[in-house]
């Protein structure tokens, strides 16, 4: 019966770097601005996912650690780019 | 799995959600690729977001739980965290795109108002009265032709 979640556990991190790659092509394509902020934010997104299931396989707690910071600075660095976007300077005076 | 055997109540449960995770990531990313608008392209990665990280997460206590032989849910922290972040992070750029579109319809189309509208109508005045100005003026030389 492990074998199985071992594969699921393979196939939920092969999805993860799919869509990390999908993520990385519309940041490459993006036509605006915003839209390569979003395709960052799925990226650090999936990145925080794809930690978290070397962390489920490894069984450690390590990686636990590593998601949290991931997701941590994405947030800022999202909410750091669409207030660039929307102000033209991320700390105002 | 280091070769302990997980117990048969996180096997399942674990399967299901990882692969319903790595699904729901990978249609997210999908849709953000392949929709032609970027109010569009806001809707897919929150799939992704909200009901892949939850059901990664799930399975993560499940697993560790079972490890430990205790009841481990420091992934809470993520989820809390994610919850939080999620809905700020897509009203700003949503904002941000809103703005930008705006100024950008207002840069593209000319400027109304009382004085630019006096203007225009001077300045078709004008070339009306050069248009006929020409014609009578091409007009003779038109007919040797």
């Amino acid at each position: 019966m492990n074998t199985v979640f071992d594969y699921a556990a393979w196939f939920a991190s092969l999805c993860f770097v799919l869509a990390m790659l999908l993520a990385l092509l519309r940041m490459f394509l993006g036509p605006a601005a915003q839209d390569r902020v979003l395709a960052l934010d799925t990226f650090y997104l999936n990145g925080m996912l794809t930690l978290l299931m070397l962390g489920i396989r490894s069984s450690s707690t390590v990686y636990f650690d590593m998601a949290l910071l991931i997701a941590l600075f994405g947030f800022a660095s999202t909410i750091a780019f669409a207030k660039f976007l929307l102000r033209g300077e991320v700390i105002e005076p | 799995m280091n070769g302990t055997e997980l117990p048969l109540w996180v096997t399942i449960p674990g399967t299901l959600l990882l692969v319903a995770a790595g699904l729901l990531t990978l249609i997210g990313a999908m849709g953000l690729v392949r929709l032609p608008d970027f109010f569009a392209r806001m809707h897919p990665p929150t799939m992704g977001t909200t009901l892949g990280t939850g059901c990664v997460l799930i399975a993560s206590m499940l697993v560790s739980s079972a490890l430990e032989q205790r009841p481990v849910v420091h992934e809470l922290l993520i989820t809390l965290f994610i919850v939080m972040t999620a809905p700020v992070t897509a009203m700003l750029l949503m904002r941000a795109a809103v703005f930008r579109a705006q100024r950008k319809s207002v840069e593209a189309e000319p400027p109304t108002g009382a004085a630019s509208v006096a203007r225009r109508a001077q300045d078709e005045s004008r070339t009306h009265d050069e248009n006929r100005r020409l014609a009578e003026r091409s007009a003779p030389t038109d007919e040797p032709s």
